[in-house]
């Protein structure tokens, strides 16, 4: 790595998304992007803008408005050797694909005795924030968490966008990567190649205070509720879980065993969430290490709402992360 | 009629072999599940085997199936062994899917069996998608889908329909319309109970045939085959068909007459075909009790295989969740 690459490349986590769909198609002919507005239109998040004018269509196919009939149709391609990138619009359309992916993607090899897999990537929109309302704002990367046989991914970083789809490509198992709506726009650094493996976790910031966990469009919440405490003296570390399942808890246990604190921060309920399960894993795992109880702070049990003041009193912020923080240190004190 | 199928008395024989070979089977496996040898469910295919071996007869090794979980038939007459059909009836790891499907999921990559969907409907984009694989692969292979017509009501199959036309892929798409799904009536649960017109609507090249006639179901096969790889486009076959025995092994059959039942049974597709022979000189009783007995063999020692199969241990349960295969990269 020469030191300009070293520094990494200016982005938009839009840019870099791109920039991955872009080597996939490049470094193998199988390759093509299949969904809801890929094409003419370019993305429905701008993603592939610009892609079927170069690639062609064959490889940037639009599809109808039929989740399953693609994301199946995604599913018997990579069975038959082809490696399909299916844009499912957004998280919130994907219960329409379910069956496929559940009850197919999921199952096949396992099922078959291990004769079949399908190497196939599902990438979706996901996340409140954009004043969509109830019905297109969603964080359900908890409900496809719970399906053995499905691989998840949530970049919450540039780095991540431009390479966890090359490293979904290369696995014989379905991959689901979620995308946050709310990242999109933000620009930040693209080195020359991926951290880490997709289903290892890293330490965004490193600190000896509490351990902060979380994963995708939370992460920049939580790093910056971070900075903050710093200047209160308080050294928080942050987790970025980056791959959902498998879940690499042993970078999650090492880093309690060292802060003795946790509080897991997801945007999804938490009634039922990740949240919880990794809450519970922290139990099982690190219990006697815990020099305070575990925290949640999750999305409130409420269908999102349309008003910018509603939408954010119901996700996780930074002001919460922050006093949660400093509740937990205090009680100690 | 297509023009390359001969119609001599060696390969209607074999059709008629090959259809008792799975009405024999299965009535094997009836008795076996009273026996609790194979649990879960099973769905019987009786009454409907002129379609797997009319459809098969048509097709070349490369080609593709993608079945449901009334597949005993069609893993049969695509070449799956009996033994490992049964096998995995018996959950044994020398079934063909390890035994860790069942008689719903049965799998074979050499014969490019890809299963044994349950999900009514579920597979019919997956054969798409085998399909599409192949037209970009430019490959000659068709992907040949079976699915019962309670599919026909599933947005799946609406979604399959449109995109096999949309996109030109080479699937043949056949639907064994045995008038009931589970127990509902076709005319209780479609405004339009002509299959084959749905499909037509959708630009798709469509036929109806008589799904007990093993002939007939062959001839439409073959020109369905050549229509799909003449034209690069999709084609869809309606048999008409009936089952014989209840929906699966906890049906009581409360929705059909008994008389009913025995009307479809007087022209079933073994009997038929039987029948014809006989009256025209080209099988006898003794010919007929010799194809018996080689069925019932080969029947004994598919239950002697899978008796003597082993259960995986439970050390494994989790193996195989996960591929762990290499990937190549192109």
């Amino acid at each position: 790595m020469d030191t300009k690459q070293n520094q990494g490349k200016k982005m938009s986590y839009r840019e870099a998304l791109r920039a991955g769909i872009e080597q996939s198609l490049v470094d193998d002919q199988r390759v093509f992007l299949m969904g809801e507005d890929v094409g003419h239109y370019g993305g429905c998040y701008g993603v592939s803008k610009g892609l079927l004018a170069h690639y062609g269509a064959k490889r940037i196919i639009d599809t109808p408005l039929c989740e399953s009939g693609f994301v199946g149709i995604g599913i018997g391609a990579a069975l038959g050797d082809m490696r399909p990138i299916v844009e499912v619009m957004t998280v919130n359309f994907s219960l329409l694909a379910m069956d496929q992916i559940v009850n197919t993607a999921a199952t096949l090899h396992h099922m078959s005795g291990g004769q079949f897999n399908v190497p196939l990537v599902i990438r979706m929109a996901c996340g409140a924030g954009l004043q969509l309302a109830a019905q297109h704002s969603h964080s359900w990367e908890n409900i496809y968490a719970h399906i053995p046989g499905l691989k998840v991914l949530s970049p919450a970083t540039h780095n991540d966008a431009r390479y966890m789809l090359v490293q979904a490509l290369a696995d014989p198992n379905p991959v689901l990567i979620f995308e946050h709506v709310m990242l999109l726009n933000n620009e930040g650094l693209v080195f020359s190649e991926p951290e880490a493996d997709m289903e290892q976790a890293l330490i965004r910031k490193k600190g000896s205070d509490i351990t902060l966990i979380t994963y995708g469009g939370s992460l920049p919440k939580v790093l910056s509720a971070a900075t903050e405490l710093e200047a209160l003296d308080i050294n928080v570390e942050v987790v970025d879980l980056r791959c959902l399942r498998p879940l690499d808890s042993a970078t999650v246990i090492a880093s309690i065993e060292k802060t003795h604190r946790a509080i897991i921060i997801d945007e999804g309920w938490k009634t039922g969430g990740l949240a919880g399960e990794i809450s519970a894993i922290i139990m099982e795992k690190a219990f006697w290490t815990l020099d305070a109880p575990v925290q949640r702070i999750c999305t409130q049990e409420v269908p999102i709402p349309y008003p910018k003041h509603l939408e954010k009193a119901a996700l996780p912020q930074v002001e919460q992360i922050v006093t949660c923080v400093k509740s937990l240190l205090k009680r100690e004190l | 009629m297509n023009d390359k199928l001969h119609l001599d008395k060696h390969h209607l024989l074999e059709r008629l072999k090959h259809m008792l070979r799975i009405r024999l089977f299965e009535e094997k496996c009836a008795e076996l599940y009273t026996q609790q040898k194979i649990r879960g469910f099973l769905h019987l295919y009786i009454g409907e085997e002129a379609i797997a071996v009319g459809v098969m007869a048509a097709l070349l090794p490369q080609d593709e199936i993608v079945a449901t979980y009334r597949e005993h038939g069609h893993a049969l007459a695509r070449g799956l062994s009996m033994k490992s059909i049964l096998a995995e009836m018996y959950g044994h790891t020398n079934g063909c899917s390890k035994g860790r499907g069942g008689s719903m999921h049965l799998f074979d990559k050499e014969n490019n069996f890809y299963g044994g969907n349950a999900i009514v409907a579920g597979g019919l984009p997956l054969a798409a998608g085998l399909a599409l694989a192949n037209k970009k692969k430019a490959s000659t292979a068709v992907t040949v889908c079976f699915f019962g017509e309670g599919a026909v009501a599933e947005g799946e199959f609406h979604e399959a329909m449109n995109l096999a036309v949309l996109w030109q892929l080479p699937v043949l798409f056949v639907c064994e319309n045995n008038a009931y799904a589970m127990g509902t009536a076709l005319a209780l649960s479609e405004s339009e109970t002509n299959i084959a017109k749905k499909a037509q609507s959708y630009g798709m090249k469509a036929e109806q045939v008589d799904g007990m006639n093993v002939v007939n179901v062959e001839a439409a096969a073959m020109e369905a085959i050549d229509y799909i790889k003449t034209n690069s486009q999709p084609f869809f076959l309606e048999c008409q068909s009936y089952r014989f025995r209840g929906h699966s092994s906890f049906d009581g059959q409360l929705y059909r007459d008994k008389k009913e039942i025995e009307q479809w049974q007087k022209h079933g597709p073994v009997v038929q075909l039987k029948s014809w022979l006989m009256q025209n000189n080209q099988l006898n009783d003794n010919e007929l009790k010799n194809i018996e007995l080689a069925i019932k063999l080969e029947i004994h020692e598919a239950i002697a295989f899978a008796e003597q199969g082993q259960l995986e241990p439970i050390e494994e349960l989790c193996k195989d969740v996960y591929s762990t295969k290499i990937l190549s990269v192109r």
